[in-house]
């Protein structure tokens, strides 16, 4: 069987002296891996860069066999972030968390379609971080954990949302959160509707651990898998 | 030399970088047919290097002798610090014979997929060796990989505190590229590195 499909790289494992394995987020077959023969070689090093955008055609005598890859790059977005290590750091997280969510094989067009967002938003965007905070939201909306952060899960009010529940993942107002405080996770405001120009820091490192807590605990822990090392780093370079 | 002998020697040589199962029968049988000139001399030369060579305990290069040859040359320009992923980046340094300053290989790069995490690496005698008064500038010859520049700027926040320039290599058109072969990320790169000529 075969089939072509737009793609983004997530990861290049060397198989032996000349091949590459590969995983890719596949536009309409899911997180796909396969053979890359002749991977390791200098035309194929600079398209299998996590993060690139793809073409590739998929091979294999029977469906669940790895099968093999061949790849035409569309649109190197790794190149273009080597310089920059806070958004080559996102870029490595978001490759990693990915991979390590998103069950292979399965169909998550939703998925491919944030990742592209997220790669523009990596290259062009000065609201980075803020999109990359969203990606993870979204990821976990498309895996079936997605946050209520609409209303206030005890009040009902829509304004003044400032936590989030570990237990239930509903926003809960400052005020009705106030008592329970210690045990709430930050909501931080761009999550809660509210626009400003420049999103302070402690607003990031509060949404990163917000999604971090959620795709840990809802996503990876079932399957016994930790918080890639590549997003504790990310997370270090706001918190240090 | 009994046939489990054979199968031995060549059971090993297909380990080897480069040789199968079908090449390492044929080495073996090469080097069996010249038993005098080839495979004793191989097999002294393997176990004198297997005995003497260490990873130099100041930089990480291999050498017959610690520090290695390199570390110990006084004509090598002691404020200059190149750091290298791996020997072979270090020897393809030393072919080119451009580069006069001293080494320092940190054994990798750091690799979520491999589970390499920075203690794996050896940052924290580059750290040490930064913060020596005589080296002034650290280079970072990493690959132009995601991997590669990830452990860049990771070794470049851990020498923030050390009183050294740090500097990167060059990405871009490779001597006798043509442009219109290289992959859009390389042009990028090149063109973002640009170097005036002349003008002001």
């Amino acid at each position: 069987m075969q089939w072509t499909d737009d793609a983004i790289l997530l990861s290049a494992r060397k198989h032996g002296e000349t091949s590459v394995i590969v995983q890719a987020l596949t536009q309409c077959h899911g997180r796909h891996g396969g053979l890359v023969r002749g991977g390791v070689g200098r035309g194929s090093r600079g398209v299998l860069q996590p993060g690139n955008e793809i073409q590739g055609t998929w091979k294999a005598r029977l469906p669940d066999h790895l099968g093999s890859y061949t790849i035409e790059l569309k649109r190197a977005r790794a190149a273009h972030l080597l310089n920059d290590a806070a958004r080559l750091a996102a870029l490595s997280a978001a490759c990693s968390v990915a991979e390590a969510a998103l069950p292979e094989r399965e169909i998550h067009v939703a998925a491919y379609d944030g990742f592209l967002v997220l790669l523009e938003a990596l290259e062009t965007s000065d609201h980075w971080a803020e999109v990359y905070i969203s990606w993870e939201l979204g990821l976990l909306r498309e895996l079936g954990f997605g946050l209520d952060l609409s209303a206030c899960a005890q009040t009902g009010e829509t304004e003044g949302l400032a936590f989030v529940s570990p237990r239930t993942g509903r926003a809960v107002t400052a005020a009705a959160g106030a008592p329970y405080k210690e045990r709430l996770l930050a909501l931080p405001g761009f999550l809660a509707g509210q626009t400003s120009e420049e999103t302070a820091p402690q607003d990031l490192i509060d949404g990163l651990a917000l999604t971090g807590f959620f795709v840990e605990r809802h996503v990876l822990a079932p399957h016994n898998i930790k918080i890639p090392p590549a997003r504790t780093r990310f997370v270090e370079r706001f918190t240090q | 030399m009994t046939p489990t002998a054979i199968d031995r020697l060549i059971q090993l040589l297909a380990k080897l970088p480069g040789l199968g199962p079908r090449s390492a029968r044929r080495v073996a049988l090469h080097l069996i047919k010249r038993k005098e000139s080839l495979l004793g001399p191989l097999a002294e030369a393997m176990a004198e290097a297997a005995t003497a060579v260490h990873p130099c305990s100041e930089c990480g290069n291999l050498d017959a002798v610690d520090p290695c040859s390199i570390c110990r040359d006084i004509q090598r320009d002691q404020t200059l610090l190149c750091v290298v992923e791996d020997v072979a980046d270090l020897w393809a340094l030393e072919r080119a014979m451009i580069f006069k300053g001293r080494y320092h290989v940190i054994g990798g790069t750091l690799s979520a997929l491999e589970g390499v995490g920075p203690e794996d690496l050896n940052i924290e005698d580059l750290v040490r060796r930064a913060a020596d008064q005589s080296v002034r500038e650290v280079i970072l010859a990493m690959n132009a990989t995601v991997d590669g520049q990830t452990t860049a700027h990771y070794v470049t926040d851990r020498l923030a505190d050390c009183e050294v320039s740090i500097s990167r290599l060059a990405h871009g058109v490779p001597v006798g590229g043509e442009l219109d072969y290289l992959d859009e990320g390389t042009l990028g790169a090149a063109l973002r590195s640009r170097t005036k000529i002349s003008g002001d």
